[in-house]
This record gives C-alpha cells, structure tokens and sequence, in this order.
C-alpha cells in the first residue's frame, strides 16, 4: 500500500550521537524502499540552533535536487525577530509545513508566541509539526537535558483557537490520549499525530488508538533519520484483522487549497 | 497460512514474556494471545518466554519473592507444556535467596526450562551469582541478563548491570553464553558496543522498543553475525523491523540465519528446540 506523506523525515546530523548517512539522497532511497511518495522533511540540527533561518537556508539546498519527493518543512521560532518574514520565505521556498520546537527555545506551556505562530499557519495554510522526542529518555546525552514536550504545551495550543493544523510527532498512547480526550470534538479536529512511536502487539497500543480515537487523526510518520524507518509499515503490518488494510490520513488535503502545493 | 511477514525460515525470539492471573495486568490472557497472534505473523517459530515473578503484583518484579519466583516459573513452565510446539522457558530467579534460587532452577530444569533468566535483584558482577552460573554451565543453559545500557549509579526498582558488569560476569564463566538483554532496551547501547566487542561469550539480544537507525549495523560491526541473536522482549513491532533492518543491510544469508535462529539454537542445550538444529 503507498503511502503519499512521511511527515516526520529530517535530513542532517544529530549533535548527540552518529547517525548514519542523514542525507536528502538516501531518503529519497528509504521513501522508494518504504513506498512513500514523498516527505515533509526538517533540518535536525537547526532544532538545537537559536536562530533557525541559516539551518533553513540549508535544508532548502540540501533539497534543491530533489524537490519532486523532498519538501521543506523549516523551523518559524515566534519569538525571533523577523519570524514573521521567515514564514512568508518558507512559503516561497515551498514548505509544506513548518515546525517549532519549544522546548529546545525554552518556552513554556502557553507561550503567546506559539499562539501567534499558530494563528500565522492557519491564515498560510501551513500545518504547524510539534515533535515530542527525539531519542528514548533513558538513552539521553548528558548534555541534552531538554525535557519532552509536554501535552499540555499542545492542548493550550489547540484550545487557544488558532485554527491551525497541528501534528505531534514522536508521541506514545498516553500522550495521545492526554491530548485527544482534552480537546473539545472541534478541536480535536485540527490535531493529529505521526506513527512513529506507538507501540504494536502485544500491548497494541496503535489498534486501541485507531479503534478509540479514529484512524483520521494519525498520519504516517517514520522518525527517519533517527529511527528505523520499517517502524510504522511493521506496525501496519502487525494490526488484527479487524484494522488490517486501514487509511490513515493524506496529510497533502490540508494543503491542496494553497497554490504552490 | 499467508507468508511470514518476518521472511522464511525459523525464527527463535529469545527476549519473551508472558503474564497471568493476578499479575497485575487484567487483561493478561489477550496480551498473551497478542503475543503468540503476532509471532505466528512475524513467523517466530520458538517463543523463550519467562514471567518475571508477579510482575509486581506481590512482590517488586525486579526483586522477586521466593514465593513469586516459584508461582511465576510454574506459570512458564505451564505456559510451554501448553504449547509445546512454540513455547519454551527461562528459569527465572532472585540471587539474593542463593540456596533457594539454585533449587529453584533444578526444579524448573527438571520440568523442561532451557535457560537462566536473570534481571535485576543484584548486580551481574556480584560473586553471589557464581552458583547459579556454575549451575548453566554443568547444564549448557545460557544466562539471558537484564541489562541497562550504560546503567547510572542508581534506578528506582531496581539494581541494573550493564556491560561493563556482564563483561565481568563473563570473564568469570567463560564457558557460559551471556546474553546481554535487549540492546534496544534503554540506555546508552554504543557504550555497550564498545564494552562487549572483545569478550567472546556475550551475546547481544537485539530487543528492545528502541529502534535507532545505525544500532543494528553498529552492533554487527562491533560483535558480527556469530554474537547476535534476535528477540522482541515487550515490542514485536519493533522485533519486526529490525528483522526488516537485517534484510537490507547485506548480510549473507548465513549470518542472517545465524541472528535468526542459529546462534539460538548453539547456546541452548541440544534438542531445547525440536525439529532446529544447529
């Protein structure tokens, strides 16, 4: 079965450990293995910058030779000076979807900026991606004290009524169902989360996800080049029969409407 | 029966576990069923499960009472008499009651255990152990070891080892197979990498939720094919793609069939698993 979006690919190295080969031509290799049309894709080292737009700047050439499959997905850090224009570049340079990462630009639950960027992103029409987690906390550098992000950070989000698509990626059942059950039904209605870290049988943690909550709230999402890509296809895979063959949802709808899509 | 999504051939998921009644989780017997469900998909044709005491229900699942090692080790034991043809058992049991714990193990060997599961009630490098892996050895059982990797001085619930303290372990007991419990598991695993390269009878179960790209290939450059051996322990989706991982990163066949089963199969005793040889 293809799938048309991997929403949660990143291209570059990880300041915390060696990953192997993070580049844009080896993803362009994983999508064709995995059967995935193409990626919204981030600039992994540009999470732990300050200022993201040098890092953007990079993931757009990093790209350039493959823009048919690979599109950019840039980091808009709302309380930067100019982030606004950052955005209207992203735009131009065809982002799909930007993302924030709160936690590593010491914000809190709450934070007005955040709400600012979400209010931008629902007028562009640009889904805003929130990433819970990079690596397994018990495996941590001791450098890398940032903590998870947390559920609350994306239910002040999507209660503030920005309208904005926001997609939470890196997250586990208990999270998801912290967020899910915490929204009211229209709000949860703008959310919706990556595969990449649920887990499959025996605790079947994703079949009571997509049973409870709806295979309309989940998008594909693989964690490349972090983790194994194979994740999400094996959990597809591994549901009972009753879910076998389910759709998750074509996160390119959210977009169709914008020209350049 | 539709084709293995895990590929041909036998599979030997040495990282297994299995729950009962009154264990602290309701719904013990779907997740036993889930587990055997998603083994026949995957293809997993031998199950070494082992039930960790009460798993906290009565007594802490890392630091088991005797009473619980018992109850636990019967459920095992119990659970591989009823499916003789996919299930076998780990011998599971708390060091700290020495005496005991080396009964125990005879009781559990005598009723069809293969092997010796230890986890956390002490450390892997304490002389307290030297009897039970006296006890593997006399019997070529292999020792599956919990394991944290590149453990802090301290974690709640527990007294975990890392390879540094299995290293140690097995430098005492060289002619007992070591298996370093799910690289995948937690923990800094590129320390483990580098503390196991060396030590010929530790083993590395690649189980574990955690599905780091460059782990496997990592793990296959430090130790090769001969000292991997594949296993799920509580993620068989996870076990699954890393199946999927070993398929793509060019190994010959025969270390494949090495990771899959074969390895497995040399560190049991002889016959633990019928109609596999070696």
């Amino acid at each position: 079965m293809r799938t048309a979006v991997d929403v949660s690919a990143l291209v570059g190295p990880y300041p915390f450990r060696e990953v192997p080969h993070p580049d844009p031509d080896v993803l362009v290799r994983v999508l064709d293995r995995e059967e995935i049309d193409g990626a919204w894709v981030g600039y992994l080292p540009g999470a732990f910058h300050r200022d993201p737009s040098p890092g953007n700047a990079a993931l757009y050439r990093a790209l350039s030779a493959h823009r048919d499959r690979l599109h950019p997905a840039p980091a808009i850090r709302p309380d930067w000076p100019g982030w606004s224009r950052e955005l209207t570049r992203a735009i131009e340079a065809g982002a799909r979807a930007v993302r924030a990462w709160p936690m590593q630009w010491g914000m809190g639950v709450g934070h007005p900026a955040l709400r600012e960027l979400g209010h931008a992103c629902h007028e562009r029409s640009v889904p805003l991606i929130l990433t819970v987690r990079f690596e397994d906390s018990r495996q941590r550098h001791p450098m890398d004290v940032t903590g998870h992000l947390p559920a609350a950070m994306v239910r002040e989000l999507v209660r503030a009524g920005t309208g904005a698509r926001v997609v939470v990626v890196g997250a586990g059942r208990g999270f998801i169902e912290e967020v899910h059950w915490g929204l009211t039904p229209p709000e949860r209605a703008t959310t919706s989360y990556d595969t990449s870290w649920i887990w499959g049988p025996p605790e079947d943690d994703f079949a009571h996800l997509l049973r409870t909550i709806g295979p309309a709230h989940f998008v594909y999402g693989t964690g490349w080049p972090l983790r194994l890509a194979q994740v999400t296809r094996a959990n597809l895979a591994l549901l009972p029969p009753d879910l076998a063959g389910v759709s998750l949802d074509d996160p390119t709808r959210w977009t169709a409407r914008r020209p350049d899509a | 029966m539709s084709e293995p999504l895990g590929g041909d051939g036998p599979l030997i998921d040495i990282h297994a576990h299995f729950y009962q009644e009154g264990a602290g989780r309701l719904q013990w017997r779907s997740l036993n069923a889930s587990r055997l469900a998603a083994g026949d998909r995957i293809g997993v044709t031998w199950h070494v499960g082992s039930v960790l005491g009460s798993w906290g229900a009565t007594s802490p699942t890392y630091f088991q009472s005797p009473d619980d090692t018992v109850a636990g080790n019967d459920v095992m034991l119990a659970m591989q008499a009823a499916e003789p043809g996919r299930v076998r058992a780990w011998a599971a049991v708390n060091p700290n009651d020495a005496s005991f714990a080396l009964a125990e193990l005879d009781r559990c060997r005598q009723r069809g255990a293969i092997g010796l599961k230890l986890a956390a009630a002490r450390r892997a490098d304490d002389p307290l152990l030297a009897p039970l892996l006296e006890f593997a050895e006399a019997h070529h059982w292999p020792v599956l070891h919990h394991a944290w990797q590149r453990r802090p001085a301290w974690v709640p619930g527990q007294d975990p080892s890392d390879a540094l303290d299995l290293c140690a372990l097995a430098g005492r007991h060289p002619r007992v197979g070591i298996v370093l419990a799910h690289i995948g598991g937690g923990g800094d695993w590129s320390h483990t990498l580098s503390a196991v390269r060396d030590v010929p009878n530790v083993y590395l179960d690649l189980s574990g939720s955690g599905v780091d790209r460059g782990m496997v290939d990592q793990a296959l450059a430090a130790v090769g094919a001969a000292r991997l051996v594949w296993g799920a322990d509580l993620t068989l989706d996870t076990g699954l793609a890393k199946l999927w991982a070993l398929d793509v990163v060019g190994l010959p066949a025969a270390d494949r069939d090495a990771i899959r089963w074969r390895n497995a199969a040399r560190l049991f005793p002889p016959g633990a698993f019928p109609g596999i040889v070696a």
